[in-house]
């Protein structure tokens, strides 16, 4: 157990390293000065000359990581290049709203998709095509169209729940629930219709496999079959396809965020890109990165603890 | 960039190869959907390259007295909030999303396919990096690099999807090495490779026309992702700046006003969505025209064989009649959909405490006879007609939730891969004591322990106590085909179905496995429906034998007289060829050919074109199964011929 965490870190580590060097290399590939092409050519040379020394353009690449490394290492990812905050106090003050589309758009992916998947490896013909067509529909419709659908529907037709905004859960726990509501539907669309799928074929799999059969030969009643048998080893194959959502969902925070204008790390990552700041950037991709690795992690060990041969291994 | 995208990128990773093959093209165009994916995207792309010729008006014309209107005559998709009409820059947005779209799969494609052809053509260290690039890129989210490029060289569309390009390059050079692999040692390939062509002229010539199929598979997948994330950067700004006419900035521009006209979402979203949903459909369809043929196509029709009337000469087995028996089969038959019968008209007894083989080779309808008695078979098949009685009850005719109350307590199971026949997940202890739980509902957890340890102990497993903790994979095939008859044990069943129970299994575990059986018969007085193909076992511990071929019994006979005089050329020759009984070792006498399969039953006798005694009659009629008058059952109008004929003895 120890031992798997350990060795998974070690995989993963460099990933954290080739995300947080990209900057510092593309800023060097960047053809003429880089503070000019972030500024603007109309910029007055103080601020140019002033940038130029926040992102340490006259010390060569390596010196340059070295120092941000050092940094990061100590918990300081630099300072916002127009908000001046600490990038470390930027990202942990928005961490919460994204961990909260996360874990909510993760529940419901979960319960519906695999209940979906369930009930379509029970029945066969239609909804097995219905679970196809469903499946087609949640990854071509854009997610920042659905959001905006159901912004129309909901908050302006029907003014059920707010267009935008964030309220902490430790301010109103019913309002956290209402603001969120909507950007976790979104969300979990496109996860639901391909855990539904996959959940399907995976319990079409295990549903025709030896010890099934042996088990209704041996008289176990067809609820302990599908949802103890059938649904456990079904689990197997799906919990590392849910991985890859939740990876997929942290991406469409992005796009969720800003329409729902949800102080999260993607909407951060969106403003900051917008204003070339750099630091702010680099930061939230290095803290993506970390959230991507930490579900690896988690996936492994729910993978482990659902499969007793990988646990021997 | 949107969840989506990430979803298609990974539902490609998944993709088995599919090969292009002749006739590729034709089958594509039998498909409606793929037709009508294809005939959209024309018409998008067509106008999007005339948007001068076919637009009503020019992207950028303001008309600031008719803002924000729905659809009219003037302007079918209705006007945007400067009045400009939405038909037009619909038309003109797709320019910006195509060249878009059309860079990063043209990225994607050129590094992805040669790294991948490369890699898998080559192989070893290479292709390691690649599929260690391609797990991490998997790892990371690509819409964090995209930004973190965009925050650096700012809005520029190129860069963003040459970038995009590069980022899923490394999963489209995994699907290609696989594709490759798969190819790479085929005959024509090392053939090639002989006639003395160079690597990269064996891939241009001879691989890549052979995985064309796929790549144009991960073209249009991609494709699709390219477009949700070339909108979506679009749609945050992050494209081509205002006030170029773009998909994603429509849908921008429309949010703004969703309060006002909330008609601007439906043009602006929907050109996406259908355009995604084509590119989805065509890599879907053309995967599945690829793979029709890869995996052999719709199954041939085959010569039906004739069905006549089957002549009974052994009395019929009744309901009362069937009372002095365990289990009475009487003219099973099995079909499944096609039609084909896999059992035809199958009948036997087996009589309480003895063991009855069941002989043949493996597709002649053994199996498919004992899991119709347990009223589990597979996918589609079904009892067509016959009775099966066990002590009195017909099976066939009892309600589902009787039939799993039967198989629990009355008919045991024991099956061929012990180990594939026990819950992976679950230990061996747990899945024991669920059966004990369905025998004993109200058992504590101290008495369901107890009742474990001793069903296996029953079995002769050392060690117990133990044993309950461990899980299938750590078991031996002996072991876990112990703990496979514990657990068919659990309901004191008075008939055990054991089909091939040792073929998985050491030749010295089978003689212990066969020996427990037999000594768990004489404790438990319990009969044993042994299914097999080996004579040896039959000897060992059968005192009848009924012999299948082709769905159909052709000889029922005692043990010793089977060995000594078999009255049917199938039983004959299978007794021959059988290399472990020494009484037969003067010639190794093989039946030529195999059995054929349902559809290819021939008429008359199923078993003539594989005998030697077979004359021209054998070909006219459906033979019976005929009884002697010492009671053997025979069928074959030859019998008397063997009758003349002594094996051994």
């Amino acid at each position: 157990m120890v031992n798997l965490i350990v060795r998974r870190l070690l995989v993963s580590l460099p990933l954290v390293f080739i995300v947080s060097i990209l900057t510092f290399v593309l800023l060097a590939l960047t053809p003429g000065d880089p503070a000019i092409a972030i500024l603007g050519p109309d910029a007055p040379p103080s601020s140019l000359a002033h940038l130029r020394e926040q992102l340490g353009l006259q010390d060569p690449l390596y010196t340059r990581y070295w120092d941000w490394l050092t940094g990061a290492v100590h918990g300081d990812l630099g300072v916002s290049l127009f908000t001046g905050q600490q990038v470390t106090a930027a990202l942990t003050q928005r961490l919460p709203v994204t961990l909260s589309l996360i874990l909510g758009a993760t529940l419901l992916t979960t319960t519906i998709g695999v209940g979906l998947g369930v009930l379509a490896s029970l029945r066969h013909g239609a909804s097995g095509r219905a679970i196809d067509v469903l499946s087609l529909l949640g990854l071509a419709i854009p997610n920042y169209w659905l959001a905006l659908g159901l912004v129309a529907i909901f908050a302006v037709s029907w003014r059920l729940l707010p267009a935008t905004g964030y309220v902490p859960l430790t301010e109103s726990p019913g309002g956290w629930a209402r603001t969120l509501a909507l950007p976790v539907t979104v969300l979990a669309v496109a996860g639901i219709s391909v855990l539904a799928k996959q959940t399907r074929n995976a319990m079409l799999d295990v549903l025709s496999s030896d010890f099934i059969m042996t088990l209704r030969a041996r008289g176990v009643p067809e609820r302990s079959i599908i949802f103890k048998h059938g649904l456990r080893n079904a689990a197997i194959p799906v919990v590392t396809i849910m991985g890859l959502q939740v990876v997929a969902m942290l991406s469409g925070t992005v796009i969720v965020e800003s329409v729902f204008a949800l102080p999260g790390l993607g909407n951060l990552a969106v403003q900051g890109t917008l204003q070339h700041d750099i630091p702010v950037v680099q930061g939230a991709a290095v803290c993506f990165t970390l959230i991507v690795i930490l579900v690896n992690l988690l996936v492994d060990l729910a993978y482990g603890w659902l499969n007793p041969k990988a646990r021997s291994a | 960039m949107t969840a989506g995208a990430d979803t298609i990128i990974e539902s490609v990773t998944s993709l088995e190869p599919p090969m292009q093959e002749p006739g590729f093209i034709r089958r594509l165009a039998r498909r409606p959907l793929a037709v009508g994916s294809l005939a959209f995207l024309a018409i998008v792309a067509l106008a999007a390259v005339l948007a001068p010729l076919v637009a009503p008006y020019a992207p950028n014309s303001l008309d600031l007295l008719h803002v924000l209107q729905g659809p009219s005559w003037a302007h079918p998709l209705g006007t945007d909030n400067l009045g400009r009409d939405m038909l037009s820059r619909v038309i003109y947005g797709g320019r910006v999303t195509l060249v878009g779209t059309a860079i990063g799969v043209g990225v994607a494609l050129v590094v992805g396919v040669s790294a991948g052809l490369a890699a898998g053509y080559t192989g070893g260290r290479s292709d390691w990096i690649v599929t260690r690039l391609a797990d991490m890129a998997l790892a990371i989210p690509a819409i964090m690099i995209l930004l973190v490029v965009l925050s650096v060289f700012g809005r520029d569309e190129t860069i963003a999807m040459v970038s995009f390009g590069l980022i899923i390059s490394p999963v489209v050079m995994r699907v290609i090495r696989g594709a490759t692999l798969t190819v790479r040692d085929e005959l024509f390939v090392d053939a090639a490779r002989v006639s003395g062509l160079t690597g990269p002229q064996v891939i241009v010539r001879h691989i890549l026309p052979r995985i064309s199929g796929v790549v144009i598979v991960q073209a249009s997948l991609l494709a699709a992702s390219a477009v949700l994330v070339e909108t979506g950067l679009g749609f945050l700004g992050l494209g081509v700046p205002p006030p170029t006419a773009t998909w994603g900035g429509l849908v921008a521009t429309a949010s703004t006003y969703v309060q006002v006209q909330p008609w601007l979402l439906v043009p602006s979203g929907l050109i996406v969505a259908l355009t995604v949903l084509a590119f989805g459909l065509l890599g879907d369809a053309v995967r599945d025209a690829a793979t029709e043929n890869w995996l052999g196509g719709p199954t041939q029709p085959h010569a039906r064989p004739s069905l006549r009337t089957e002549l009974h000469a052994p009395a019929p087995r009744t309901k009362e009649a069937s009372e002095a028996h365990l289990l009475s089969v009487e003219d099973l038959v099995v079909a499944f959909p096609g039609p084909r019968r896999v059992v035809d008209g199958v009948s036997f007894d087996v009589k309480p405490g003895e063991t009855l083989g069941l002989v043949g080779e493996s597709g002649c309808g053994k199996s498919m006879t004992a899991l119709a008695l347990l009223r589990l078979l597979p996918g589609g098949g079904s009892v067509e007609s016959g009775h099966c009685w066990l002590a009195g009850r017909d099976l066939i005719e009892l309600s589902d939730a009787d039939s799993r109350r039967v198989r629990g307590s009355e008919i045991g199971l024991v099956s061929q891969n012990a180990i594939a026949s026990l819950d992976p997940v679950f230990t061996v202890g747990s899945q024991l004591g669920e059966l004990v739980r369905l025998q004993q509902p109200h058992a504590s957890r101290a008495e369901v322990r107890r009742r474990v340890l001793g069903l296996l102990e029953m079995v002769r497993l050392q060690n117990p106590a133990k044993l309950v903790q461990r899980y299938p994979h750590e078991l031996s095939g002996g072991m876990a085909q112990r703990v496979a008859i514990a657990a068919a044990l659990v309901g004191q069943p008075q008939l055990l179905i054991a089909d091939e129970p040792t073929t998985a299994l050491d030749v010295t575990v089978q003689a212990e496995i066969l020996a427990l059986l037999r000594s768990l018969q004489r404790q438990t007085r319990m009969a044993i429906l042994l299914i097999t193909h080996d004579w040896g076992i039959v000897a060992d511990m059968c005192e009848r034998a009924v012999v299948m071929y082709a769905g159909q019994v052709v000889e029922v006979a005692s043990v010793d007289d089977l060995f000594h005089q078999p009255l049917h050329p199938y039983a004959e020759g299978l007794l021959l060829s059988n290399p472990r009984l020494g009484r037969a070792r003067r010639h190794l006498a093989a039946i030529p050919g195999s059995v054929p399969p349902p559809e290819g039953w021939p008429a008359g006798c199923r078993f003539h074109p594989r005998c030697k005694y077979a004359t021209a009659e054998c070909q006219l009629t459906r033979i019976p199964l005929l009884e002697d008058p010492s009671g053997r059952l025979s069928r074959c109008i030859h019998s008397d011929r063997l009758r003349t004929k002594v094996l051994a003895g």
